[in-house]
């Protein structure tokens, strides 16, 4: 194991709204919740067209182990399932709700009974928790450790490295309540022999509040992390707080580490405390070319234009419109596209912003190399790729590339590093497949002539 | 709204750019060029001016008869015509000086593939191949106008055994002769620094040049090992000519190995072989090493379970 600290790079923090409380938008007139806001199969939609449904109401149940199911965010009618494209360019089954207004809960929600872990699972997955800080990994199904003396450490994720995001911050300062519940019952329920509360010292307000409410609390502390992006990458926050190396293929848990956002925890335990499941969320809505920055409560599925409007609209035309922040979120080709559980932010950039510069040849200057986090070497993978060399890039472990944008942002050439980097991971698993069919196939025809 | 733009995450870039790495390099060079004026006369401005016309001029007509998009706003151009400059004597013809800067920019950079492609330094082998070809006019030193003593009117490294702890102040300031960018240690070292600070260069490659370069001076009975350090091509080399970016290896270990190889070659050469250009042979020497050192020096991935 090595002490030798990871790589990054010092992006603008651009925390401009982290001093707003949010605010909460009104009911949006029509919703449009896809079924897949998590990663994992789709859930299921119990609701048909026609059905009157309630705040927090199952529309869709979770279908499969890796699954989570998804409530309504507005009382009012279901006008229609069908498929929508999503920003990935899949298309996914949506529920459009249109919106009484009146925001009736459904009558069926109860406080959820918790006394041991089997129960406290069934209630995470109840609650429609997904990983809230961007990934939508069902939390239910990372806390369902079979063996809990496995869990030497969880890590409450409270990084935020992204410039402009600071849904968390104001979770963390608003909610902190919340998020000291769920970090309790993480303790007792997942017998968690130390939680720490990572969080960058970019959030003097954020440390303090914990390191107050830590205090004379045994097995529970804040770790101040530098704001070095990406901090808040996984595997990057378990080395830097606990300097150990997740290997390729496997999880934090195999070295004794959970990592959960504290978003997540406070959803869990306003879930354990109400009973009503994730049906909205705390956005971030900034960019240059939005009028009023700042944190809004949005019910899940509404429009992202319909969010911008609560900002007070564009101050000049929108060019690019982002969920989450600039270093790894999603340009949207429209503004139709609504609020997702693990959105965190959704910004929009004018002209000058959204541009991308023109890339000029690679100097060699190994920046890219110097800034990649979990030490891959970004130029290596283009020339390799280029070259159609799939055995090279395996070697180079173009794998482990987790997209965080490092090596792009800090390219003097302007090279588009992380979109090559994807190609060439696409590539390299489309090649090994091949190899696998090849080789069970020659296996079979093997079989066959003797 | 007339259409949003959709490209690939991240949406922010630093402000660095290639351009702008190129002119810090320029600006690093100026203090080297003004001593040179200074020590030389106005002269080398002529010719500093001249090459640096020529490397982009080549480089533009290349891209033209090509009909490749150009690229000359990006300076390296200016960049290898000021280091080719450096590299020649005050006194030097300037249609020589040209013929360098057309072999560096038309054979070693553009025929390659242009920035980046080059697998050595395109101004240490238009220096190397004007060194080759004009000898007589490559080794005319101008005597600094200012000359006093026996030092400033030669080049030191030939009188090395004859020079002492008193001549420092001229070889620092450079007050010999020598080629016109390459004597005042003074100037060259302040660029140096700018770089630094600038980060346009990491210091390891330097160091362990300048450093290496000393030890094995030393260890093999050079005369003043500590004094050579300020003569021949050795700052210029180190600081401006062996940190090429793309003739240099990628992280801080195969810098340190490239640094350590180029300063055990320029001992070697200046008390073995006795020959000038020590410093640009081990240098582009160095250079055609760059891929085997990345190859051994290739940090291990995090994480990354190799396979079996």
């Amino acid at each position: 194991m090595s002490a030798v600290r990871l790589h990054g790079v010092r992006v603008p923090h651009m925390k401009n709204t982290a001093g707003r409380k949010p605010e909460r938008m009104g009911v949006p007139t029509v919703v449009t919740i896809p079924m897949s806001m998590h990663i994992g199969a789709p859930a299921e939609p119990v609701v048909k067209p026609g059905d009157k449904v309630m705040v927090g109401q199952l529309i869709a149940k979770d279908a499969g182990p890796v699954s989570s199911p998804v409530y309504s965010s507005v009382s009012g009618v279901v006008k229609k399932i069908d498929d929508m494209l999503m920003s990935n360019g899949k298309f996914m089954k949506a529920i459009t709700i249109e919106s009484d207004g009146k925001q009736d809960i459904w009558d069926q929600l109860k406080v959820p009974e918790i006394n041991s872990f089997e129960n406290f699972i069934a209630a995470v997955k109840d609650s429609g928790v997904v990983g809230l800080g961007g990934a939508g990994f069902p939390t239910a199904v990372k806390l369902d450790i079979k063996d809990l003396s496995r869990i030497e450490t969880i890590i409450v994720n409270g990084a935020e490295c992204e410039p402009y995001v600071t849904s968390d911050t104001r979770t963390m300062l608003d909610d902190a309540e919340y998020v000291w519940e769920g970090i309790k019952l993480l303790q007792r329920y997942l017998q968690a022999k130390r939680i720490v509360i990572a969080i960058e010292n970019n959030k003097p307000d954020c440390i303090r509040t914990f390191q107050n409410m830590c205090s004379g609390n045994n097995g529970i502390e804040v770790a101040i992390m530098p704001s070095i992006y990406p901090q808040g990458g996984e595997k990057v926050l378990i080395y830097n707080v606990l300097k150990k190396i997740v290997p390729e293929g496997k999880l934090p848990i195999d070295v004794g580490a959970i990592v959960i956002n504290c978003t997540t925890v406070a959803a869990i335990a306003r879930y354990v405390k109400t009973g009503m499941p994730l049906i909205e969320k705390c956005i971030t809505v900034d960019g240059s070319a939005v009028r009023e920055p700042k944190n809004v409560i949005a019910p899940i599925g509404t429009p992202v234009s319909d969010v911008f409007e609560f900002c007070g609209g564009f101050k000049e035309e929108p060019k690019k419109i982002l969920y989450g922040g600039p270093m790894m979120g999603i340009a949207l080709p429209s503004l139709e596209y609504p609020i997702m559980k693990n959105n965190n932010a959704i910004l929009a950039f004018g002209q000058k912003e959204a541009l991308t510069p023109e890339p000029t040849a690679c100097i060699r200057c190994g920046t890219c190399i110097e800034s990649c986090p979990l030490r891959l070497m970004p130029t290596e993978f283009a020339e390799a790729y280029e070259a159609g060399d799939a055995e090279r890039l395996g070697k180079l472990k173009v794998n482990l590339c987790m997209e965080c944008g490092c090596c792009s942002y800090a390219c003097p050439a302007k090279r588009p590093l992380v979109q090559t980097n994807r190609l060439a991971k696409s590539f390299l698993a489309a090649h090994i497949a091949e190899k696998k069919a090849q080789a069970e196939k020659d296996s079979r025809e093997g079989a066959n002539s003797r | 709204m007339n259409g949003l733009f959709v490209s690939s995450s991240p949406h922010i870039r630093s402000a660095r750019t290639t351009q702008k790495i190129m002119l810090d390099v320029i600006i690093a060079l100026l203090p080297a060029l003004i001593a040179s004026a200074v020590i030389f006369g106005p002269r080398t401005l002529l010719l500093a001016g001249v090459s640096a016309a020529a490397c982009v001029a080549c480089e533009a007509l290349w891209e033209k008869l090509r009909k490749q998009p150009s690229t000359v706003s990006d300076l390296s151009a200016v960049v290898t015509g000021l280091l080719i400059a450096f590299n020649v004597p005050a006194s030097m013809p300037v249609w020589e000086l040209i013929i360098g800067d057309m072999v560096a920019i038309f054979i070693v950079k553009m025929l390659f593939g242009g920035l980046g492609c080059n697998f050595i330094n395109p101004a240490m082998v238009g220096r190397t191949v004007l060194f080759l070809s004009f000898t007589a006019d490559m080794t005319n030193y101008v005597i600094p106008e200012k000359a006093v003593d026996a030092l400033s009117s030669a080049t030191p490294l030939a009188i090395m055994g004859e020079l002492g702890w008193n001549d420092f102040p001229e070889l620092l300031l450079g007050i010999h002769g020598g080629v016109m960018g390459e004597t005042c240690a003074l100037a060259l070292i302040l660029g140096g620094v700018y770089l630094v600070i600038r980060r346009v260069i990491k210091p390891i490659i330097p160091i362990s040049y300048i450093g290496s370069t000393l030890l094995f001076s030393w260890l093999f009975g050079g005369e003043q090992p500590v004094l050579s350090l300020f003569a021949g091509g050795l700052m210029l080399g180190a600081i401006f000519m062996a940190t090429d970016y793309v003739t240099s290896p990628y992280t801080n270990k195969g810098k340190l190995i490239f640094g350590i190889g180029c300063g055990l070659l320029t001992a070697a050469i200046r008390i073995f072989s006795n020959s000038a250009g020590g410093v640009s042979f081990s240098i582009l020497l160095m250079n055609l090493l760059v891929p085997y050192i990345n190859g051994l020096t290739m940090p291990k991935p995090l994480g990354g379970v190799s396979e079996k």
